[in-house]
């Protein structure tokens, strides 16, 4: 019974990275890469036995594929992030090339708790289309499109991109929303600064190195000083060559803030999504009062709704009873469908929005906790740096004070 | 030098040169052992000794005199520059310096002096210590003109900057076996109002003419030691701007990081004002982005103010040394000149790495302690963001 969260039972992990060259959809000659997705049971490791791990090959556009397919199947859930598609946010020293290695490697990691996300969500990690993704590396494509979602994906982006209002607006949704607006402003910012802040740290640190040389090169014209400022200059290298390792974590701790500001983004578009929701009852609730009034004018004779026919109809002379008759029967249907499409769409409603909520304090939870765990090892980090700071000019002061 | 004492070597202005006895200080060899070996000169006790001067045997007398007479604390004149304040007078404004000085010397009338002084009364002195010490290396004085409208020379930083250079001076001259028993400093720390204001123009022109001819030979009669000499200066002015070079970026790197971390910490805030649980976290990242800010900021400031003046002060010094002169060299005057040079390098020498050792080790203390203001702000959130997470595990 796969009721059960997927990674209860199985460990997933996005193992390697490698480099294909291959013919695109033009014919054309192209370099990407592919990430290794490995897959094996629990229970393996405790048991003893290490059995060869189910693993295949993806890259990242088939892991768009399948974040697009998830999106629009549970437009009520918030779908996990996939990690950027092109390196943002970048100080000088980072490469914002998708081809260098270490981008490459913070991608792995970013597919890597993609998948971790997905399998451990308890709607998520149902869904066999999610399943087939880690299990059947070939002809999954395939069955992706058979499932038909890219039509719907497509009126759904069209009623997403066009601007609409929706008359009572629940007002839970529109704070959520505007949550998600602020959040990703605030991130966005966290992240430029940060990265700007990092970039100038780096050449503080990188500065002192030339303290390493000129000690050196002082020394040798000294006596007495010279062995002093000699050694004080190698730990001003030491010093100087501290930041890589510094910023390399940092890195860390920025890609785990951008995670949720694309989180922030799947938020707002489960809003977006039941405004939209809302807004389809709201049309048909508008169009079948509207027929239920038309029926009434028919049937009482008197207008009080402008309408093309009855304009006509005063034009070229009154219609025939007979006219009438089929008139009334044919709005009757309508009206009767008008009240069915209303049913359907308020509970369509009503289920997005107990869906969407229970899922949306789900990730409110998930949200605290993460990044709270986030500030925690960022302030780590920062201890560790300052206490290698620490080292660091105790060493130079011994060899300063042996001067 | 214990107090009663009897300094033989004590110079008092114009005396003849082959009067003037060598200074080789005790002091300065016994704290240096090393340096008395550089000088070629040996103690009974195993250290070479260069007798071919005829100024070093009576220096060795003197120096075995005045062994017991090793550290600073038989010193018996103790200066200091202090209080500075500003002037206003119709002609002009300036700022005078309270020069204290306490002292057990019988060449003083009184233990303790109190006078005010202003710059161009150091400039006078130092320029009679050149005059009538030509033989010795004079400490150097903080520049003397500033650029009006470019630097203030009333703001408290500068004030406090040219104290501290003043202080050095004083103290230097203060501690010269040779230069401390001058008539002109003894007037300088003694005297209620400084005499020389008529005679100040004749003398500093003749004082210059001096300077020219005595400098001369300074580094111009030049055995091959004092070329070394000559070389290791040029190297080491070259290192020290190296190092000033070094050092100015350094604060300008980190000024422009104490810019983007005074943006930074801010953001925190305005995230934690739309959130709940996450409220108190994220403040107190912001609150500690702002303590490490602050942090930064004294160290930049220290840097600014302590160190960057101090290794400013020995090019100057150096400077000082290095005097162009195109004048004849009078042989016989030229070993005696030389000897005292080579003392007073020796007593350089040792200044210099105590104060580079000093130097040095106050920027380190100071990048110490700036981690650790910052290391004690971060370490002080890690509990409280744990406890809460403790907590809220509890109630869930």
């Amino acid at each position: 019974v796969q009721d059960c969260i997927l990674l209860k039972k199985m460990e997933i992990s996005v193992a390697e990275a490698e480099k294909r060259t291959g013919k695109n959809a033009v014919n054309m000659q192209e370099t990407y890469t592919v990430y290794l997705i490995e897959m094996r049971p629990v229970d393996a490791a405790s048991e003893g036995t290490n059995p060869v791990p189910d693993s295949l090959w993806r890259r990242y556009s088939e892991f768009e594929l399948l974040r697009n397919y998830l999106l629009v199947t549970y437009p009520f859930l918030v779908v996990p992030p996939l990690p950027e598609k092109r390196a943002e946010f970048v100080w000088h020293k980072l490469s914002a090339d998708n081809m260098d290695p270490d981008f490459v490697e913070r991608r792995r990691v970013g597919l890597e708790n993609f998948l971790l996300r997905v399998a451990s969500h308890p709607d998520l990690s149902t869904d066999k289309i999610f399943y087939s993704f880690l299990t059947e590396e070939n002809g999954w494509k395939e069955t992706v499109f058979e499932t038909g979602f890219q039509a719907k994906a497509d009126s759904r982006l069209k009623a997403l991109n066009a601007t609409f209002r929706v008359k009572n607006p629940d007002k839970r949704f529109a704070e959520m929303k505007h949550y998600g607006d602020e959040l990703q402003s605030v991130i966005s910012q966290l992240l430029r600064v940060r990265a700007r802040a990092a970039d100038r740290l780096y050449g503080v640190y990188k500065v002192h190195g030339n303290y390493g040389r000129v000690f050196s090169e002082w020394s040798a014209i000294e006596k007495e000083m010279g062995d002093g400022l000699q050694s004080a200059g190698h730990h001003m290298d030491a010093y100087a060559a501290s930041v890589d390792d510094i910023l390399e974590e940092e890195e860390h701790y920025a890609d785990q803030m951008k995670e949720y500001l694309f989180y922030a983004d799947a938020l707002r578009a489960v809003c977006r999504k039941h405004e939209l929701t809302q807004y389809e009852l709201e049309m048909a609730a508008q169009d079948l009062t509207s027929k239920k009034q038309q029926r009434e004018e028919l049937a009482t004779g008197t207008i009080r709704t402008f309408s093309l026919k009855g304009v006509t109809s005063k034009l070229f002379g009154q219609e025939t009873p007979e006219q009438r008759e089929a008139k009334l029967k044919m709005l009757e249907t309508q009206i009767e469908e008008g009240e069915e499409l209303v049913k359907e769409r308020n509970a369509e409603c009503e289920e997005f929005v107990k869906s969407a909520w229970v899922d949306i304090e789900r990730f409110k939870e998930q949200k605290d906790h993460d990044l709270r765990e986030a500030l925690i090892s960022y302030a780590i980090m920062q201890i560790s740096m300052c206490k290698k700071g620490i080292q660091v000019w105790n060493n130079a002061k011994e060899c300063f004070s042996k001067m | 030098m214990s107090a009663g004492a009897p300094r033989s070597l004590a110079s008092s202005g114009q005396k003849s040169i082959q009067d003037i006895c060598h200074p080789l200080s005790a002091e300065e060899s016994a704290l240096n052992p090393g340096s008395a070996a550089d000088t070629g000169l040996i103690l009974p006790n195993g250290t070479p000794v260069d007798t071919s001067s005829p100024a070093s045997s009576s220096s060795l007398l003197n120096r075995l005199q005045l062994d017991d007479d090793l550290d600073g604390e038989t010193r018996d004149l103790f200066v200091t520059v202090e209080d500075p304040k500003k002037h206003v007078s119709t002609m002009e404004t300036y700022i005078t310096y309270r020069v204290c000085t306490k002292t057990t010397r019988t060449e003083f009338d009184l233990p303790e002096y109190s006078v005010r002084r202003r710059y161009q009364d150091f400039d006078w002195l130092r320029n009679k210590l050149e005059e009538s010490q030509p033989t010795h290396l004079i400490p150097p004085l903080p520049e003397k003109f500033v650029m009006k409208g470019v630097v203030d020379r009333f703001s408290e930083e500068f004030v406090e900057t040219r104290r501290k250079a003043l202080d050095k001076f004083l103290k230097r001259v203060a501690d010269h076996p040779v230069l401390s028993f001058n008539e002109h400093f003894n007037a300088f720390l003694s005297a209620k109002d400084l005499n020389k204001r008529q005679g100040l123009a004749l003398l500093t022109k003749m004082g210059e003419s001096v300077k020219y001819v005595t400098g001369g030979y300074k580094l111009r009669a030049r055995p091959a030691e004092f070329a070394a000499m000559g070389d290791y200066l040029d190297l080491f002015t070259q290192k020290m701007g190296t190092i000033d070079r070094i050092a100015q970026r350094i604060i300008k790197e980190q000024s422009e990081f104490l810019m983007e971390l005074r943006e930074y910490g801010p953001v925190y805030s305005s995230w934690s004002s739309f959130e709940e649980d996450l409220h108190d976290p994220l403040e107190g990242v912001s609150g500690c982005v702002s303590n490490c800010s602050s942090a930064l900021e004294e160290l930049t400031e220290d840097m600014s103010e302590d160190f960057l003046p101090v290794l400013r002060e020995y090019v100057l010094y150096i400077e000082s040394m290095k005097v162009p002169s195109d004048v004849e060299k009078c042989q016989d005057r030229v070993e005696c000149f030389n000897a005292d040079l080579k003392a007073d390098w020796d007593r350089w020498e040792n200044n210099k790495r105590q104060d580079f050792r000093q130097l040095l080790t106050g920027m380190a203390n100071k990048n110490i302690q700036h981690y650790e203001k910052c290391l004690a702000a971060w370490e002080s959130l890690v509990p409280l963001l744990q406890d809460k997470q403790e907590a809220e595990g509890e109630t869930s």
